[in-house]
């Protein structure tokens, strides 16, 4: 198969970038668009140029590092992560534009990579549990019922990838920290920091310099996990909570009148 | 409260209980506008009734038009809270996403697409309306105070009038239909399973509003609704057939 390639070059942060354009030959249709893309490189390397940087790292659909923005559908148009697009996909001699994701919290690093460490901070703010080490705990000292462990898992699987950012219109990060706050809200384990970590992240959040929602829902059509929208109603509903219960460091000593 | 404003959840609450504060009021307004319905009476209009009944709402209680401007105060500043929060929220997301790289359509609906327009039109429309029919101000057609039958009727015999009305109408409809929605999430009190309910009910809703509102100038227009008593020589001669 032969493909017209519009890729983003941009050499580094600082610099600006563009499109430019390739075109690659004698793409097999059951190789996979990032196995297309090292196809291209290795054409590059031969013409002694510089070769399209771009991130991968499992290659099949687990850690969703290959963040591309491919014909304006962030990880592709079919609702899984870019490595798992596969070239038959596309018809022959078609034109397919490849970008990273545009949005102010994800800098462009080169090329199609971004760094997207903010998303981490998010999740050093607070998406984590207090456990104490020591010999295994019982088994049933905290028991978490069914309905609760699969509401939980479908907010757990978020692999962080980034495409709900990279989705909406607002540069919102919004899915993904709702994923991480009802994934442990939820949970016995992940009482004690209730409150603190839901205003943790959304400060990290707003810090970051991501958007706000306007409910479009256009996280939840392009996430490759099927995150679905109600994890932000679950962020607003649990962030309201913890700002009404937050409790002053000190309450001041009563006094009769 | 106030790190609650400053972040982009909380701002989004208070645009939330805002527009819910305006949309209760939207709600009364149409079902209050239905009274020009009854017609231009025999006596006096059922609208301009209610109008005055609206006045001495609370007398001897409150003063005359006390009730009419603490609703007033209220709806203001629900609008400039709804206003500030919007135009802060959204200085925020140009941020986040620079405007020159803009987010591929991807199945939102083109009335969330729409609502900075709609808003915008809307205040503009506000703005209009209440120098039309409050103030007096904009007096295309003859405008008498306390007479609303008589300024509604003239007022929509004018097509242009009609249409600029309808639109806005129109425009407030796309508008809530997002917006409805939009308060039980922002609010979080939505579910996936009360979520079909929630955008049923909001699409249910927008449509009462819209067609509230909307009978008042189409039934004008079209002569359905009476010539009103005592008003203007020239009535009958413009009015031609349409009075009862």
């Amino acid at each position: 198969m032969r493909f017209n390639l519009e890729i983003w070059r941009q050499f580094d942060r600082e610099s600006n970038g563009h499109f430019e354009s390739f075109t690659v030959d004698g793409i097999d249709p059951e190789s996979s668009f990032l196995e297309m893309l090292d196809q291209l490189n290795a054409q590059l390397g031969r013409e002694k140029q510089r070769m399209v940087a771009f991130d991968s790292d499992c290659r099949e659909g687990i850690c969703g590092t290959c963040s591309l923005v491919i014909d304006g559908y962030p990880q592709g148009p079919r609702q899984v992560t870019a490595c798992q697009i596969y070239m038959r996909e596309f018809t022959d001699g078609a034109t397919i534009k490849v970008e990273p994701y545009r949005n102010s919290a994800f800098p462009v690093m080169r090329d199609l990579i971004t760094d997207r460490s903010a998303l981490d901070r998010v999740i050093q703010a607070g998406g984590y549990i207090s456990t104490k080490t020591g010999p295994q705990p019982d088994p049933n000292s905290m028991p978490v019922s069914p309905e609760t462990q699969k509401e939980a898992f479908d907010a757990a699987i978020c692999i962080g990838c980034g495409a709900c950012v990279a989705a909406c219109p607002n540069g919102s990060a919004m899915l993904f920290t709702g994923a991480k706050v009802k994934h442990l809200n939820l949970l016995p384990q992940g009482q004690p920091e209730r409150t603190t970590r839901v205003i943790g992240m959304v400060e990290q959040m707003d810090a970051e310099g991501f958007g706000g929602c306007t409910n479009y829902g256009e996280c939840s059509r392009v996430c490759p996990q099927e995150i679905s929208l109600d994890v932000i109603g679950m962020l607003n509903r649990e962030y309201r909570k913890a700002r009404k219960d937050e409790q002053p460091a000190h309450r001041a000593k009563m006094t009769a009148q | 409260m106030r790190e609650f404003w400053d972040s982009t959840i909380g701002k989004k609450v208070f645009v939330a209980v805002g527009g819910t504060i305006l949309v209760a009021y939207l709600i009364l307004h149409m079902a209050g506008n239905l009274w020009s319905l009854a017609g231009p009476g025999t006596v006096e209009p059922h609208i301009d009734e209610y109008a005055s009944w609206l006045r001495n709402f609370g007398e001897p209680l409150v003063p005359y038009e006390g009730t009419l401007w603490v609703v007033r105060a209220i709806l203001l500043a629900a609008l400039v809270v709804h206003l500030v929060g919007v135009i802060q929220l959204r200085a925020r997301n140009r941020k986040a996403r620079p405007p020159e790289y803009p987010a591929r359509r991807i199945g939102r609906s083109w009335e969330s697409r729409l609502m900075m327009v709609s808003g915008v039109v809307i205040l503009v429309f506000l703005v209009v309306h209440i120098l039309q029919f409050s103030t007096l101000t904009i007096d295309v057609t003859p405008l008498v105070e306390g007479a609303i039958y008589a300024n509604l009727y003239w007022a929509f015999q004018e097509w242009y009038v009609v249409l600029f009305y309808l639109a806005a109408v129109f425009l407030v409809g796309t508008h809530l239909r997002h917006a409805i929605w939009s308060v039980f999430q922002t609010l979080g009190v939505d579910s996936p399973e009360r979520n079909g309910q929630i955008k049923a009910g909001a699409s249910l809703l927008t449509v009462v509003i819209v067609a509230g509102f909307a009978a008042v100038p189409i039934l004008f227009f079209t002569g359905a609704l009476g010539v009103p008593i005592d008003n203007e020589p020239t009535a009958a001669v413009l009015a031609g057939g349409g009075g009862r």
